[in-house]
């Protein structure tokens, strides 16, 4: 594409997108978010392109470049034109891969490659739907996305355009409004009244701690230093949280938009932005998406002829969580072990290079574009009076919708469990929700009916955190979960200040204690103790709060961890150490499944008679119960 | 001592990132992206070519994960055990792999330099668990049936 030199011509450029979108007769859009590739999305797309380009009915414009002329531009637009594009996550990531197809706005679950040459004929040609790729539940077949109880419940601001448009394709970002409050900022605002904007908005830090963001940005404008740098924290380490993940692939241009509105407002001059080695597909979309801005004049020198200039520089992460905090991914960028430091000094007096510096992740960064074209009023009417706006979140674990939503701030987790979420998987009874991640901690049935912010969590002993809710069924074992965020912790503490170091190899070392059957009285009070010890002094945010799963299902769920030392006994067989698993030979059949599946070879016993586990050689992984079709398996 | 083209290699990815102090890390990951693995000499060759001590290069590659100084196989399989994958049993698939490979959380990567296991905390595919990657392709809702297909596929792949 073509540099645009000024306001007049981006107009113009959005005026040729905008109209070459609408010309499209049909748009078919293909899923390409983690997930759905995985699912083999990009066969789907492959498909879809052979079948309508083999037809000579339409013109026919593809995701990748086909369409556009030689020069770059646009084609001219052309009547009955059929678009195959790869889009970001729809957010439904348990139904992928997915398939929307506007104007009728069908969406289609879980599709194969088999799929698409009656979706071609039905749907793309005759405007009908697919009946079988429609989502059902409960006896309803929905037609349009935004029917379904999934999205119906939610509010996808942030996330308004994941989905709809091609993550790869700047001119469709331009069609639809991207880059609005860039030009907005740099021809109408003067860098306090942007500062100002955001301060009144109330943003709260979506990565966890919920610090005012527009305060943050005032801070680093009033720095004496000159030189100061914008950085996005896009390493969403928090096992069970892939929000931050799914902008970036999705809709990359609005994260980036957003950095350069900070950039303008605290007059930085470059950007970072620190994304997890984890999240390849994410790194490449921002590549592109970072050239392209570049090359249409939205990025880079003199943007849009305003005389401001703003470069972005990607970082990859190289695999440690500690290093989603401020002061160690700032050490990280420089070249350094990505350990955290005392401060103050605070990053917006000496973070990058020791330079001031403004740090907000992704989602933060998403937000601002929206508050910039509508106003900080009108971001006060989402969300809650302490909380305004949305919330992204990755619903993960024991429940039938598994994916990203977005809801309003103050949303209750009943709402976002049952009537988004569709409820618990297999009929299964609710026991608690894990939220934020191994900083985070339990929230239970009681506090189904409390909204979801960051100051009523705080009360409760828990976070947001960056968003991950992992929900648990009455067959998980709390004790076992509390073990397994201590071993994360464990591993991921940088080692930098000892009661980090040393206090988490111990409550982990007693908490597998515990799950093992070795377990005593004493060491509960010990669990407490330390966890109360390295919450107080600890160097560090993951420190800090390394403590919280622990202490708050020792709170809540104190009687398992009881039943663990006194009887030895786990009563959901999750604790390998104190289970035993039996073939009822009253139920197996003899198919032979659980011995071909037992890694261990412990199973035996002849075809179409019963099979026998050799207890001796049983590591008691579960896997024959897993894959028993007749639940044949039981757990002693 | 390894071979000149290695240094050249470097070279040019030296070039890349510019001689900076800052540059370290973009580089270690390059170098490792291309021969999967950070051989030690190399380490010792960029520490001096961007102007840090070697305590300082050696001290910044052990602190990160994704490093690693010893050779690794042809295809580097993680595992995901991140909470969503953790609570659909991804333990099964590790021991499945480690049974089918003759591996252990001790000893990584086979005897051949065919096949590589490891963990990983979260690769953000929480949708699709219990998952792995197979060099950075994802392979979702892994049974341990599925794991020997996937064994045998790629086994069958190397040899053709």
């Amino acid at each position: 594409m073509n540099r645009i030199n000024n306001a007049e011509e981006l107009a113009a450029v959005r005026k040729t997108a905008k109209e070459r979108i609408d010309s499209n007769k049909c748009r078919i859009l293909i899923c390409a978010g983690t997930g759905c590739l995985a699912g083999g999305s990009d066969k789907i797309y492959e498909k879809m392109c052979e079948l309508v380009k083999a037809d000579n009915l339409a013109e026919v414009e593809f995701g990748e470049g086909v369409a556009h002329n030689a020069d770059g531009s646009c084609p001219v637009n052309k009547p009955e034109t059929i678009a195959v594009k790869r889009s970001g996550c729809h957010g439904f990531c348990e139904m992928g891969p997915l398939m929307r197809i506007e104007p009728y706005n069908y969406l289609y679950i879980k599709v194969k490659p088999e799929d698409c040459e009656e979706i071609y004929k039905t749907t793309v040609l005759e405007g009908k739907p697919v009946e079988r790729l429609l989502y059902e539940m409960d006896g309803v077949k929905y037609k349009a996305q935004e029917d379904i109880p999934f999205y119906a419940k939610q509010k996808r601001l942030v996330l308004k355009n994941c989905g709809h448009i091609d993550a790869e394709h700047i001119d469709e970002v331009l069609a639809c409004g991207g880059y609005s409050a860039l030009e907005k900022v740099l021809f109408e605002m003067t860098p306090e009244e942007v500062i100002n904007t955001i301060y009144d908005s109330n943003l709260r830090g979506r990565g966890g701690g919920g610090f005012q963001t527009g305060y943050k940005w005032k801070q680093v404008a009033r720095q004496e230093e000159k030189i100061r740098y914008v950085v996005c924290n896009g390493d969403e380490g928090d096992p069970g949280a892939f929000m931050d993940r799914s902008v970036m692939e999705g809709d990359p241009h609005k994260m980036i938009e957003g950095m350069i509105i900070a950039g303008y407002a605290v007059a930085a001059q470059e950007g970072y932005i620190y994304v997890r080695a984890e999240y390849p597909l994410a790194i490449k979309r921002l590549k592109k998406a970072i050239a392209d801005a570049e090359e249409c004049g939205l990025l880079g020198d003199n943007i849009l002829g305003s005389g401001y200039s703003f470069r972005l520089h990607i970082n990859r992460g190289a695999g440690a969580f500690v290093c989603g905090e401020g002061s160690a991914l700032t050490a990280s960028i420089e070249g350094e072990r990505g350990m955290p430091r005392t401060k103050p000094p605070r990053t917006v007096e000496q973070g990058l290079f020791g330079k001031p510096t403004v740090l907000n992740n992704v989602e933060t960064y998403a937000n601002v574009p929206m508050i910039i074209n509508n106003g900080a009023d009108w971001y006060h009417g989402i969300g809650t009076e302490s909380s305004p706006g949305t919330k992204a979140f990755a619903v993960t674990g024991s429940i039938n919708n598994t994916g990203l939503i977005e809801v309003p701030m103050g949303t209750t987790l009943r709402e976002i469990v049952y009537d988004i979420g569709g409820g618990i998987k297999n009929g299964k009874k609710f026991k608690a929700v894990q939220i934020g991640g191994p900083s985070g901690g339990c929230l239970i049935e009681a506090d189904l009916d409390m909204p979801l912010d960051f100051d009523s969590l705080k009360k409760r002993g828990a976070m947001i955190g960056s968003g991950g809710l992992v929900i648990m069924d009455e067959d998980t074992c709390m004790v076992e979960v509390a073990r397994f965020f201590m071993n994360f912790t464990q591993n991921e503490s940088c080692g930098k200040c000892v009661p980090c170091r040393e206090g988490t190899k111990r409550m982990l070392e007693i908490l597998e204690d515990i799950v093992a059957g070795r377990g005593t009285m004493e060491q509960l009070d010990i669990l407490e103790e330390l966890g109360e010890a390295i919450t107080n002094i600890a160097l560090c945010g993951l420190g800090k709060s390394a403590a919280l799963p622990v202490l708050s299902t020792l709170r809540v769920f104190r009687d398992e961890y009881v039943e663990h030392i006194q009887d030895k006994k786990c009563r959901t067989g999750t604790c390998q150490a104190l289970r035993s698993y039996e073939i009822d030979p009253s139920l197996c059949k003899g198919c032979s499944k659980c011995a071909r599946n037992c890694p261990v070879g412990a199973i035996s016993g002849e075809i179409k008679s019963p099979f026998v586990i050799d207890q001796s050689k049983c590591i008691k992984c579960g896997a024959c119960e897993g894959n028993c079709a007749f639940k044949a398996v039981k757990i002693k | 001592m390894l071979d000149k083209s290695y240094y050249q290699k470097v070279d040019e990815i030296i070039n890349i990132h510019g001689k900076t102090k800052a540059a370290l890390i973009p580089i270690m990951q390059d170098i490792q992206a291309e021969y999967k693995y950070l051989a030690p000499e190399l380490l010792t060759y960029v520490a001096k070519e961007i102007g840090v001590t070697e305590a300082k290069a050696y001290s910044v590659a052990t602190f990160y994960e994704n490093f690693s100084f010893e050779q690794k196989g042809k295809y580097v399989i993680k595992v995901c055990d991140g909470t969503a994958c953790h609570v659909r049993k991804s333990s099964t698939i590790l021991s499945k792999l480690y049974e089918e490979l003759g591996l252990s959380k001790d000893k990584h990567t086979t005897d051949d330099m065919m096949f590589t296991v490891e963990t990983v905390s979260c690769l953000g595919a929480c949708g699709l668990a219990p998952a792995l990657t197979v060099n950075d392709e994802v392979h979702p809702a892994m049974t341990p049936e599925k794991v020997s297909t996937l064994v045998k596929e790629l086994r069958g792949e190397a040899n053709e």
